[in-house]
């Protein structure tokens, strides 16, 4: 298995965000009359022409079903089709492009690996731990779980800047602990999480680990060798490319053990009426016809992350949050949520005396397109006594202008709020 | 669009502000909760209804501008009406901010400032939580969510 990860960047130049921008039609466009700063990528992110255009390809020039015809057709949207678990596998540093199962989100793969991975080793009173930051999609999987098997959800607390101690989410692994399930970034609170080391952790206690990296793939270099762990998911509607579609990566020798999530065509080796023999994965758990002009979008995405830079993306969004974290905390009444040491693009606030709600549409005025809410984790705005926040999060097309523009429009809610 | 400020009147930013009747009705003869699961808006409508007409009414609970100032006003504007009269008014109400070019009827007070709210179609639902929650809490249910 190769140590040095395939992507490691050579040049540190910076990128030019604004020439990225022009990739992106859709930030061309004014809104509200006004240039479009786009600052909600962490919820989805803008696609680039050439993404757009491949997917059209798909329907114009090349587009059958995969894995059936003989026909020429047929042929080569198979091997496009196939040709982007290479570029899945590279991207996260993976053994194994047969270790890449192609699924509709991060959602999916979580309620894929429960189903399929845990479930069936999961017991009345067993214990599946979880952190307090956790996307609600990294926490209703489980609860469900719990619920079906009689099984109970342990929780890593937060603190207050929003980081878990990992001598904690040791102390809460007993003899009872039959998974781990943590999230790499904090949607809300921007927390990069120390994943490496609770890999390390949870492995030294035998207990397998899934990593939700739907908001670290698209922002930072991401290698599952370096991490340890044993999945590890994402969506490619954050890394630049369509919705509905997105990557599940696990051990190959656990997959291999694994029964189907969804049954059907395309997922059998053999089958009679009396008896079905399953595909090896990861057609294993790729029932019916999928998403193929989706996946194959999905390549481009991530061919145009490459080609940008991981580790350039990482640094250009660090360096627009240090520029974001100035500008704002200099604004009196305004509290930043989420002051973890480290931390990705991701900027949580609240305003005293206005409502995210009311931030959102004034902002919306001023072209400036936020997120205002619980952002899908409720959890960690109960441990701030909070019902929402409004979040700015950054893309690689983001600049300082943009930050700029959220300024004003925060300017403008002081206004009519302050 | 029409501009924010249409949205965000004085009478609004001041109801936000200064919220009337948020507060309990003891004794209270009908309550409900209502939530937006989308904004995570949370509020409670307490009544008290006397022979008939509403004696009483207010709200607690925490949520946007819109939602604070449009459960303010009605607090304000339902008061003293018969049952038949504040659903009357609540379905007038839901027209108006829900329909292009309605103008309000002149009893509406201010309640008419609420109908900037029909340009904002994300919104609406700020504005209509605490009136759906008092109608289910007229109508006996205890919780109601505008989903």
């Amino acid at each position: 298995m190769s140590a040095v990860s395939p992507f490691q960047e050579t040049t540190d130049k910076p990128l030019d965000a604004e020439a990225l921008k022009r990739d992106f039609p859709i930030l061309q466009q004014p809104m509200s009359g006004k240039p479009l700063a786009f600052l909600d990528s962490a919820a989805s992110a803008q696609t680039p022409e050439r993404v757009i255009e491949a997917e059209a390809r798909v329907y114009r020039e090349y587009y059958a079903n995969i894995h059936r015809g003989v026909y020429k057709l047929s042929q080569q949207a198979t091997q496009a089709y196939e040709g982007v678990r290479a570029k899945v596998r590279d991207l996260i540093n993976a053994p194994d492009e047969r270790e890449i199962v192609y699924v509709r989100g991060t959602t999916e793969a979580i309620n894929l690996v429960a189903h399929s991975f845990v479930r069936p080793r999961l017991q009345a009173g067993d214990e599946i731990l979880i952190t307090e930051m956790e996307h609600h999609s990294n926490i209703v999987p489980w609860q469900v779980l719990a619920e079906e098997t009689g099984a109970h959800l342990v929780v890593v607390p937060i603190d207050d800047n929003g980081e878990i101690d990992p001598a904690d989410f040791s102390a809460r692994i007993s003899e009872r602990t039959k998974f781990a399930s943590v999230v790499h970034v904090s949607n809300v609170l921007g927390t990069i999480n120390p994943v490496e080391d609770l890999t390390r952790r949870a492995h030294e206690r035998g207990v397998p680990i899934l990593v939700d990296g739907a908001q670290a793939v698209p922002h930072r270099p991401v290698d599952v060798q370096a991490i340890g762990c044993d999945f590890y998911c994402f969506s490619a509607h954050k890394v630049y490319g369509p919705s509905g579609i997105g990557a599940l990566w696990g051990r190959y020798e656990l997959l291999a053990d694994m029964p189907p999530y969804q049954s059907g065509g395309d997922m059998i080796r053999y089958v009679t009426l009396a008896k079905t023999e399953y595909a090896k994965p990861p057609q294993r758990f790729e029932a019916g016809t999928p998403n193929i002009a989706g996946v194959i979008a999905m390549g481009e995405g991530i061919d145009y992350l490459r080609e940008v830079g991981p580790a350039a993306v990482a640094r250009h969004e660090q360096a627009l949050l240090a520029y974001a974290n100035e500008r704002l905390s200099q604004i009196e009444g305004l509290r930043i949520i989420g002051n973890a040491e480290n931390k990705a693009g991701v900027i949580s606030f609240v305003i005293d005396g206005a409502h995210p709600h009311d931030m959102g549409t004034i902002m919306d005025q001023e072209g400036v397109a936020i997120r205002a809410g619980h952002h899908c984790a409720q959890p960690v705005m109960d441990h701030f006594g909070l019902a929402a926040t409004a979040r700015a999060s950054f893309g690689l097309y983001n600049t300082e202008a943009d930050v700029d523009a959220l300024v004003r429009g925060i300017d403008k809610v002081k206004e009519l709020f302050g | 669009m029409s501009d924010v400020s249409d949205l965000y009147q004085e009478v609004i930013l001041d109801h936000n502000k200064q919220p009337r009747n948020k507060r309990d009705v003891e004794p209270h003869s009908h309550e409900a909760d209502g939530y937006n699961p989308l904004c995570g808006d949370k509020v409670t409508i307490q009544v008290r209804v006397q022979d008939g007409v509403i004696d009483d009414v207010a709200f607690k609970g925490d949520g946007c501008a819109i939602s604070t100032a449009s459960a303010s006003i009605m607090t304000e504007s339902l008061r003293g009406l018969t049952l038949e009269q504040a659903r009357d008014f609540f379905h007038r109400f839901h027209h108006l901010v829900t329909t292009d070019d309605v103008q309000p009827d002149s009893d509406m007070g201010k309640v008419a400032v609420l109908a900037g709210v029909r340009d904002y179609p994300m919104r609406v639902k700020c504005a209509t939580l605490a009136w759906h929650t008092l109608e289910a809490a007229l109508e006996g249910q205890e919780e109601i969510s505008t989903e």
